[in-house]
């Protein structure tokens, strides 16, 4: 593994007791959760690197800190811009199992918030209101979904001022008792760090989700047809081939969230399919596939021939 | 004189680290922490200010730790302590309860006795602390 020669080399330098690597690795079974990830996570390149890089960091930080070579915890804070369905959400949710597999946050529970659970309606609700979530998540991740519209520029006297100022404070005075991370849309993003430049330089970690390709659509879909008991039969697969490439020429594309719905779709038009015939008997199979005429009824393919 | 009520109060004040555990148990009992603090020491007096809420859905004790330093910072020559609400079905009361702050000193207290009809005493405990007024108490905070 490439993470595992880059350790090697770092460790040379100050070796005062020799460290069995491969059993640390071992041991705290960041190679189990990382395979996961690759498993469950299709596609999303930078981001998993970036978590093999924080993961390495960790496990480093674990011997070090055994050799008394003490550093201060590293900084973990985050942020994940990306455009909508990129899996933001869902990474989060990994980083904190991960984060309390290495021992770096206490409890691993993901508080996920936005704006109204932070921000008050009036003068001093906002500071109780932003604190009781802050502490529900200590020992934890915080993670602030569409942290942009914690600030607003057009309203000088907004509430979000105050919450932001609450935050800061304590992921700066309280950072190995609490990570938070802020996720939210590329561009909007930059604004939001643009006008609050505290915390840009807070966050040590910047990630970016890519959208994803073709196939790699393709596998999510697979991936969720699996979860859910059901496949695609290979006229079905074909179809959705097509589907996905229409799909992402339309407006109002959102990755693996368009990819989910269409599919919940297609399973409502399966089960219209075989309850028009009441007369059939079914087996296991005829539940569980998609045929190419679920796929096919669409309306995007309506369009896509029309325009 | 030190005043001994609620757990551990026989034993030297708690560190920071020692109350954390505490908490954290509490916490994983699934009891709701609360932090109140009071400058009436007297032992009957069992309602005291309450810091804030009592801190429901929390999992770690950092969270507990947070609003108790903020609350020594404005009652640090006060008592306060820590009580853990046990909402369970039969149980909806207090487990545990613990002074985790006091004042720098202490003053103690004074027997006070009435004489009644006949040769007969009642006898109360007072505080000397309560003499001066409520915010002066314990030399001023």
């Amino acid at each position: 593994m490439s993470t595992l020669t880059v350790v090697d080399s770092a460790e040379d330098a100050p070796r005062a007791t020799q460290v069995d690597l491969r059993r640390e690795f071992d041991e705290v079974g960041i190679g189990e959760v990382l395979d996961q990830l690759d498993r469950e996570l299709i596609g999303l390149k930078p981001v998993k690197t970036r978590i093999r890089e924080i993961a390495s960091l960790l496990l480093i930080e674990r011997i070090r800190k055994r050799m008394d070579l003490a550093s201060g915890n590293p900084t973990l804070h985050m942020s994940f811009t990306g455009n909508p369905g990129t899996g933001k959400t869902t990474v989060a949710l990994r980083i904190a199992s991960i984060l309390h597999k290495l021992g770096f946050v206490r409890r691993g529970q993901v508080v996920s918030v936005t704006r109204d659970e932070l921000v008050g309606q009036y003068i001093g609700h906002t500071a109780p209101k932003t604190k009781e979530i802050l502490k529900k998540a200590m020992g934890g991740v915080l993670f602030i979904d569409e942290a942009y519209y914690l600030h607003r520029p057009d309203n000088e006297r907004d509430y979000g001022q105050e919450a932001i100022e609450i935050l800061l404070q304590v992921m700066e005075s309280q950072r190995e008792d609490l990570v938070v991370i802020l996720a939210g849309y590329g561009d909007r993003m930059d604004k939001f760090f643009g006008s609050n430049p505290g915390f840009r330089s807070r966050i040590a970690h910047h990630i970016d989700f890519p959208d994803y390709a073709d196939d790699e659509l393709l596998a999510i879909s697979e991936l969720m047809l699996g979860d859910m008991n059901y496949k695609f039969s290979a006229d079905a697969r074909a179809a959705f081939v097509r589907y996905i490439a229409l799909r992402k020429a339309q407006p109002l594309f959102s990755n693996a969230r368009s990819i989910r719905n269409a599919l919940d779709r297609m399973r409502l038009r399966q089960a219209n399919r075989l309850v028009a015939d009441l007369d059939r008997v079914l087996s296991a199979d005829d539940i569980m596939s998609l045929e190419a005429s679920d796929v096919l009824a669409s309306r995007v393919f309506s369009n896509g021939a029309g325009g | 004189m030190r005043i001994t009520q609620g757990c551990f109060s026989f034993l030297p004040d708690l560190t920071d680290e020692q109350i954390s555990k505490q908490v954290q148990y509490c916490l994983a009992n699934g009891w709701a922490v609360n932090i109140e603090f009071t400058d009436d020491p007297h032992p009957r007096n069992s309602f005291w200010e309450m810091w804030g809420l009592p801190m429901f859905d929390l999992r770690d004790a950092a969270g507990v730790l947070m609003e108790l330093t903020e609350c020594r910072k404005v009652y640090g020559n006060s008592y306060i302590r820590l009580s853990a609400f046990d909402s369970s079905h039969g149980w909806e009361s207090v487990r545990l309860s613990f002074i985790v702050n006091r004042p720098k000193e202490e003053p103690g207290f004074r027997l006070e006795r009435h004489e009644m009809e006949g040769r007969n005493i009642r006898y109360t405990t007072k505080s000397y602390a309560v003499d001066r007024p409520e915010g002066q108490r314990y030399g001023g905070s």
